[in-house]
């Protein structure tokens, strides 16, 4: 299947800073794709450039067969966007922002319905700053959706927002992805897109560093499994013990536990080795690599060279 | 329905939504000739002294084209730049830029709309004019309408010239504020452009909201054509609009 969205080496600077060194990912029709780095990465520069609000330097771009840069009318008429920092006028009421954002598409969806289903029928007479962050955020989404969109870009969805209003949302792109919109989610929040994402590229100082499922990433980042424990004994001694060990990689102190890193039977070498050292492990806990280590793990590899 | 309908009637709403637009934009001018030509003594009576003497026209005459161009600059000074400041600074415009709508629709609504907020601001003025003070039809009224017409295109460039730099609400309301009150001066509310010193209304000849009121005043009482004045206000307009184009931003 012809991909939706097409980046190939994108390249945007401002000046001496490179914002987006070289980024390439491809969105497939119907799928949830994440881009997810921590803040900085350069995931809103490169959203922006996909959505023609900025001109990339180098590098091809193409949306629904569109190039963002030549082609910018014909694109926005198709591509929903919610943007980081993109207010409304502080006294417009729902209703007339929904009325409004419909009279720039040629065949707009029925706002009224949407807000219903968005949870803001009773918020329709309600001037924008009255409106709660979670209301302003599902606003925003609806905003995004007015138009009937192909692709919907969601840059920072439920930054600010308490777990009860991120989980509405989450909620809300479910539902709209089921209804056959291809959802773009730029997001920092972990459990965010492994929660929502069919894929996810994750994005560290400007570069793509890895493209996978959630599970994907994880699994490709895990390099065995991860131990805590406690002991009475000298933490540093034991620590000291255990990466003499061959199957351990890594052995810390991490707040009063010691963490052990290492290959698939590191448990076993762990237990034998502190059993001969007469040391007694208490509050074992066994782990596999999430999403958030494989994260950590990819973000901070680079950090490194 | 037609997006400049909608955008043009939000644009409106969202306008007369904010008090102090209602007030200043459409209200004060007529209210500031009211309480001025009521309070202060020797308002309505001719004028006896200095060059205006034996022409028959009194200081509320004078008051009441100074008052037009109180009006001009109030709309473009203060209530049109301040909108544009709020949409900048909380990212509407650059979530506009996201709709296939080119945001420049919204910057021509904004324009009509305080045009029409002008409209009625000295239409409301000249009701107390005529209805209040009696004031006598202009000798020609088609100058009056051009030194208007004129004039409210350079000072609204002169406020997209705010609009263009300003990059906050704060901003631009400092910056609306730096011109707005030196403009009330050379426009005669505090000492009419007729009466002052030969060399303070020459300089006001040149400044944009002096060339209003003096081709006003021309218009209302005079007989000649302020040539010179309605020049200044186009040069103005030639400079200022391309200025205001080339340094505006989005975001």
């Amino acid at each position: 299947m012809t991909p939706v969205i097409t980046v190939k080496n994108l390249r945007k600077t401002y000046g001496a800073k490179v914002a987006v060194d070289d980024v390439s990912f491809e969105v497939r029709r119907g799928e949830i794709f994440g881009i997810l780095g921590p803040n900085g990465a350069g995931k809103t520069t490169s959203v922006e450039c996909l959505t023609g609000l900025r001109a990339a330097d180098d590098g091809e771009i193409r949306v629904l067969g569109l190039d963002p840069a030549h082609d910018g009318a014909a694109l926005r008429e198709r591509v929903g966007v919610q943007l980081q920092e993109g207010e409304l006028h502080p006294k417009i009421r729902v209703r007339e922002a929904l009325e409004l954002f419909a009279s720039f598409y040629p065949d707009p969806a029925d706002g009224v319905a949407l807000a219903t289903r968005l949870g803001l029928a009773e918020k329709l007479d309600a001037q924008y700053r009255h409106l709660s962050g979670g209301q302003k955020q599902r606003l925003a989404v609806a905003l995004a959706l007015i138009g009937k969109p192909e692709i919907a870009v969601l840059d920072e969805l439920t930054t600010g927002l308490d777990p009860q209003a991120r989980r509405e949302v989450w909620e809300l792109v479910e539902s709209v992805r089921e209804e056959g919109v291809t959802i773009v989610l730029v997001t920092h929040f972990m459990d965010e897109a492994e929660r929502l994402c069919d894929r996810i590229a994750v994005i560290d100082a400007g570069r793509v560093v890895a493209t996978d499922t959630p599970a994907g990433l994880a699994v490709g980042a895990r390099r065995g499994q991860v131990m805590r424990f406690r002991t009475d004994g000298d933490g540093a001694r034991v620590t000291a013990l255990l990466e003499g060990l061959d199957s351990v990689e890594e052995a810390r102190v991490d707040r009063g536990e010691i963490v052990v890193r290492g290959r698939e039977d590191v448990v076993v070498d762990v237990v034998l080795a502190l059993a001969e050292a007469g040391v007694r492990p208490v509050d074992v806990e066994v782990a596999r690599t999430s999403l958030e280590d494989a994260f950590v793990q990819l973000t901070r590899s680079h950090e490194e060279v | 329905m037609n997006a400049n309908t909608v955008i043009l009637r939000t644009q409106a709403r969202l306008f007369l939504r904010e008090p102090a637009n209602v007030f200043f934009a459409l209200l004060f001018p007529a209210l500031l000739l009211l309480a001025i030509g009521l309070a202060i003594p020797g308002m309505r009576e001719p004028i006896t002294e200095g060059a205006l003497a034996g022409s028959g026209v009194r200081p509320v005459d004078l008051y009441m084209t100074a008052v037009l161009a109180l009006a001009v600059a109030t709309i473009a000074l203060t209530t049109y730049p301040q909108v544009f400041a709020i949409y900048r600074e909380k990212g509407v415009l650059r979530r506009l830029r996201t709709t296939p709508m080119p945001a420049s629709r919204l910057l021509v609504a904004e324009i009509v709309v305080n045009l029409v907020a002008l409209v009625v601001g000295v239409a409301l003025a000249l009701v107390v004019a005529f209805g209040v003070f009696r004031v006598e039809a202009p000798t020609q009224p088609l100058v009056v309408v051009l030194a208007l017409v004129l004039g409210a295109v350079s000072m609204m460039a002169l406020g997209s010239l705010v609009t263009a730099l300003a990059p906050s609400t704060g901003a631009a309301s400092a910056m609306g504020m730096s011109l707005y009150f030196p403009m009330l001066f050379f426009g005669g509310v505090w000492v009419s452009v007729a009466l002052m010193p030969d060399t303070l209304r020459t300089i006001a000849t040149y400044v944009p909201l002096g060339a209003v009121a003096q081709a006003l005043n021309e218009g209302w009482f005079g007989e000649g054509f302020p040539l010179h004045q309605l020049v200044v206000s186009v040069v103005w307009t030639a400079i200022l609009v391309p200025l205001a184009a080339r340094l505006f931003r989005w975001e």
